[in-house]
């Protein structure tokens, strides 16, 4: 860990801040991705079993 | 052979699958690196401390905010020209991306500016376009939200971007006429004289590159999910005639 | 083309159509910000100019939804579209329109709130310049807006949305001819800027509108 000296709070802090909002961005795009391919493999197999 | 081939989904979900694992781990080695690298090996900036390290993620998350606009500017046109849907489902893709990155660079500014400017918040032209084109960005993602049909969202939405896109222009000139600003100039000019210098210009040029595999990645991903659904929607209205 | 610019004009003025209401606003606007700002004039006096532009334009928002949604409901703005009047002229009359009953009058009604607000004598015809030549462009603008937003329910909250950022430019001009005005500064160069980006809306707005709007009757 680097000595941050005085401004320690701040470098942090914005590491912090980008690190949450990137994660809280993959997390979003991951969750409607799988909600998304779920409904859709559903929608196929009902297709396939009605025909 | 040409690019126009992508604008078949079935040819786009192929491609972009085949594709998706190395961007994103690309993006991961260079985002990663870059930020160690910038974090932990690189010295203090003689006037600006170790505050000096919040550039890694400000300039890369900035110029990527700007850019994610731009790009959705190139795929509306595509769309509003050659009715592509698959550029018209990138453009939604991008911009909770865009408007992510523009945020993180917004926050990094501020976080930055207390200590060198004395101020969290400054009204410079800079930081004021930047606040602009969140705004746009809230905007233009609360238009697809709001309209049902796919298509005619994806052309309000195209026209908003072309018209969003020479207004936010006209802001940021206007802007310099309003205040002058305390933000400096360009960072990586190819003028060296006012150029960073090399040890920090290496880790964030890795950093810049990094982001944008980060935003391709990003990009890559959601448009896949934006065909999925689309085609999910079909199969649903046809269930529904049947 | 004229015919239509009068119906408008009639159904604005009628009772319910919301003119005046708009004027109103901007009143109430004008004077509440004092109360919220406190009584020293100094200060009232400093932020008039940046107030009766804010006001302006927000009173200028309130009646955008108007401009297409109750042609919409019942149905004939698709027998508008059918007649021989393209949809572009359609939209510039209707923007017109707008401007007429609402930028008018806040054009109007500017000279009097100012007085309440101490704005100094001489930028009082700066600040009616500034808005004579601005609000035309808001109009513009907000037509655009409400085509892209015509067929939304309850579209409104998403109009100040999208038409609020488009709107920085003419507001940054305008406020800032009427407060170089106030403090006897030139205000030559933003209102010759202004009237550009006037120029520009009035000129390309009605086809960004016309285009949204054949969408929206698609």
């Amino acid at each position: 860990m680097p000595d941050l000296g005085r401004y320690a709070t701040e470098v942090l802090s914005a590491y912090a801040v980008t690190f949450l909002l990137v994660a809280v961005l993959i997390g979003a795009s991951v969750w409607k991705a799988r909600k998304v391919l779920r409904q859709l493999r559903e929608a196929e197999n009902r297709r396939g079993s009605s025909t | 052979m040409s690019i126009w081939e992508y604008a078949n989904p079935r040819k786009f979900m192929a491609t972009s699958g085949a594709l998706l694992p190395w961007v994103s781990a690309l993006a991961a080695i260079l985002v990663v690196g870059g930020l160690v690298w910038g974090f932990f090996f690189t010295p203090d900036d003689f006037r600006m401390g170790s505050s000096v390290k919040v550039i890694y993620i400000h300039v890369p998350t900035a110029i990527m905010g700007s850019s994610a606009w731009f790009m959705m500017l190139v795929t509306s046109l595509i769309w509003l020209i050659r009715r592509h849907h698959v550029s018209a489902l990138a453009a939604k893709a991008a911009a909770p991306v865009g408007m992510v990155f523009t945020l993180i660079g917004l926050i990094t500014g501020a976080i930055w500016g207390q200590p060198m400017w004395g101020t969290w918040w400054e009204w410079d032209p800079r930081l004021t376009a930047f606040l602009v084109l969140f705004l746009f960005y809230l905007g233009y993602m609360a238009l697809w939200e709001a309209i049902e049909n796919p298509d005619a969202a994806a052309d309000l939405t195209s026209v908003l971007c072309l018209v969003g896109t020479v207004f936010a222009v006209i802001s940021r000139y206007a802007l310099v006429f309003w205040n002058q600003g305390l933000h400096q100039g360009a960072s990586l000019s190819l003028d060296p004289e006012q150029n960073v210098a090399d040890v920090f210009a290496y880790p964030l040029w890795t950093c810049i590159i990094g982001f944008l595999f980060l935003f391709l990645a990003l990009v890559l991903y959601r448009t896949r999910t934006e065909i999925r659904a689309r085609r999910l929607r079909a199969l649903i209205q046809r269930e529904r005639m049947a | 083309m004229k015919g239509l610019l009068l119906r408008d004009l009639r159904l604005a003025i009628r009772a319910g159509g919301g003119f005046g209401l708009g004027l109103a606003f901007f009143l109430i606007v004008t004077v509440l910000m004092p109360f919220g700002i406190g009584p020293e004039t100094g200060i009232i006096t400093a932020v008039a100019p940046g107030i009766l532009w804010v006001g302006a334009l927000l009173a200028c928002l309130l009646s955008l939804d108007r401009i297409f949604a109750l042609d919409w409901e019942d149905g004939s703005l698709e027998l508008l579209a059918t007649s021989p009047l393209p949809l572009e002229a359609l939209a510039g009359v209707k923007a017109l329109a707008h401007w007429l009953t609402t930028g008018l009058p806040l054009v109007a009604a500017a000279p009097v709130l100012a007085v309440l607000l101490n704005l100094p004598v001489p930028g009082f015809g700066w600040l009616i310049a500034s808005l004579a030549v601005g609000t035309p462009a808001l109009s513009a603008i907000g037509t655009f807006g409400a085509a892209l937003t015509v067929g939304v329910k309850r579209g409104g909250l998403l109009l100040s949305l999208l038409v609020l950022p488009l709107y920085v430019p003419t507001l940054l001009f305008g406020a800032e001819v009427a407060r170089r005005g106030a403090q006897g500064l030139d205000a030559l160069t933003p209102l010759a800027l202004l009237a550009g980006i006037s120029l520009l809306a009035l000129a390309a707005m009605p086809f960004a509108a016309a285009a949204a709007l054949r969408v929206n009757l698609r």
